[in-house]
């Protein structure tokens, strides 16, 4: 049975040659396809790298920075638990924390940021921090390394902070918060934007008691926003920065947006 | 008599391939990613019957070490694997593909024949269709598993911003565990298709780069298509 429009059946030896015909370009083109899929891996692992990542990736981490922060809102709450369910914090880093710490001395430095340039560094006591409006919360701790735990918070909004001593007026004066231990050994970067959200705190107290050496005292941030690496621990200074400011961990191959 | 008979798209083998080696760097990201809170096993109180991975696991695939690493692999790639995910399935829409791949009514009944057939119990030949659908609901199943392998990513990548996600997941633990658990069926999925490639054989592997399948007309025997 042949349709008209159907070409008359091609003899075996007809249909083999086109199988072969068939076959060899798209074998070729799949050769071709693997050694430029082989090329392009080549060339990535073999760039150099920008702060512990190959830079292209490095590239790609803060366009997926940029996409998190365009979404992100003061409306985007991080879920909040039952005080029940909060528990102890594993202890982990221990970066800017190996000098002993003088409660009676520690006091917080703090640089802003004014329409024309910095401003001089004012200094501020826990009392001053604890005399913003305390904020209690039960939020989800989550480690870059991938455990998580419940943990309750009490401190007062990074934001308060800023907006009753007016460290940064504008905010797009001052895109950026530099955030570092005494020592300065360990320091986190944190974009404005995160660092204003209402639930990003100047943190004193954990589950109930001021905070304990090991878990930052007197005072370290949290915010459910990032990863732990970014919660740092015994906060010696703040600045309020134009430019992207060094982050303790980014420099080492992570993400330096590292937002939820 | 010899003819030949179009089987895979060219869109479609494009789309199969590119996943094939985007899914391996996922995967292999996804490892380095893991290992750094590796709390996973089979087993019940103290008793482990399978830990995920054993040391010797780790070392011989060079994996302790490199979350950061595996973090960067991991959110470039992810583009990669979402961006070919969503352009098959819309290409499988609009050409009418899911017609082949969707299963039908009575499709648990036939898959089951289809491995009684495969394991060499039943004797009698499988319907000769592009898919079966012990097929079918392999295909079918491995594409809703990327689905669910790209909300769980997301579920744990933006716990906040993507907070109503996570928690549908069942939270951030939840949803990890269950991103972790798609990527060993991916394994299993692999195992298997790779095995039922070879038992097929060159012809239909063939038809997985070039397209087509040859077949003889005159010989009386129903030669199924496989996989």
């Amino acid at each position: 049975m042949t349709s008209p429009d159907r070409p008359t059946p091609a003899t075996d030896e007809a249909v083999d040659q086109e199988a072969t015909r068939r076959s060899r370009r798209a074998f070729l083109t799949a050769g071709l396809a693997s050694l430029a899929a082989l090329g392009g891996w080549r060339w990535l692992v073999t760039r150099p790298q920008d702060d512990g990542a190959l830079w292209p990736l490095r590239r790609v981490l803060d366009v997926n920075g940029k996409i998190s922060k365009e979404f992100l809102s003061n409306a985007d709450l991080a879920p909040v638990f039952p005080r029940n369910r909060a528990k102890e914090p594993r202890f982990n880093g221990r970066i800017g924390l190996k000098s002993p710490l003088d409660p009676a001395t520690w006091q917080l430095q703090v640089q802003g940021l004014g329409p024309n340039g910095p401003t001089p560094v004012r200094t501020f006591s826990l009392a001053d921090i604890q005399a913003l409006p305390r904020v209690e919360m039960t939020t989800e701790l989550k480690c870059i390394e991938g455990w998580s735990v419940v943990v309750n918070w009490a401190g007062a909004r990074l934001s308060d902070f800023v907006t009753r001593y007016q460290l940064a007026s504008a905010a797009d004066l001052a895109p950026y918060v530099h955030l570092l231990t005494p020592d300065r050994k360990y320091y986190v970067g944190l974009d404005m934007q995160s660092a204003l959200h209402p639930q990003t705190l100047l943190c004193y107290e954990m589950n109930g008691q001021p905070l304990t050496p090991e878990h930052g005292a007197p005072l370290r941030l949290v915010t459910p926003l990032k990863y732990g690496i970014k919660y740092i621990k015994r906060i010696g200074s703040i600045a309020f920065t134009r430019q992207r400011p060094s982050d303790y961990w980014a420099e080492r191959g992570y993400d330096w947006y590292s937002g939820h | 008599m010899k003819k030949l008979l179009e089987k895979h798209p060219l869109a479609i083998r494009w789309f199969h391939w590119i996943n094939f080696p985007v899914l391996l760097v996922m995967m292999w990201s996804g490892l380095l990613i893991y290992w750094a809170n590796d709390v996973y096993r089979i087993g019940w109180g103290d008793t482990t019957l399978l830990k995920f991975f054993p040391k010797s696991f780790y070392e011989a695939l060079h994996v302790p070490f490199q979350l950061a690493k595996g973090m960067a692999w991991h959110f470039v790639a992810m583009w990669l694997f979402v961006l070919n995910g969503i352009a098959y399935v819309l290409y499988t829409l609009i050409s009418g593909e899911w017609r082949y791949l969707v299963p039908g009514r009575h499709a648990l009944r036939e898959a089951w024949q289809v491995v009684l057939h495969d394991l060499g119990i039943r004797k009698a030949p499988l319907p000769a269709r592009k898919y079966n659908a012990a097929q079918q609901i392999a295909y079918s199943a491995v594409v809703l598993m990327g689905v669910g392998s790209a909300l769980t990513g997301f579920a744990i990548y933006k716990p906040t911003e993507l907070a109503g996600l996570t928690t549908l997941l069942g939270g951030y633990e939840w949803a990890r565990a269950e991103h972790f658990i798609l990527t060993l069926g991916y394994v299993l999925f692999f195992v298997v298709h790779v095995a039922q490639v070879i038992r097929a054989g060159w012809n239909n592997f063939r038809s997985m780069i070039a397209g087509f399948e040859l077949v003889d007309t005159s010989a009386s025997s129903s030669k199924t298509t496989r996989p």
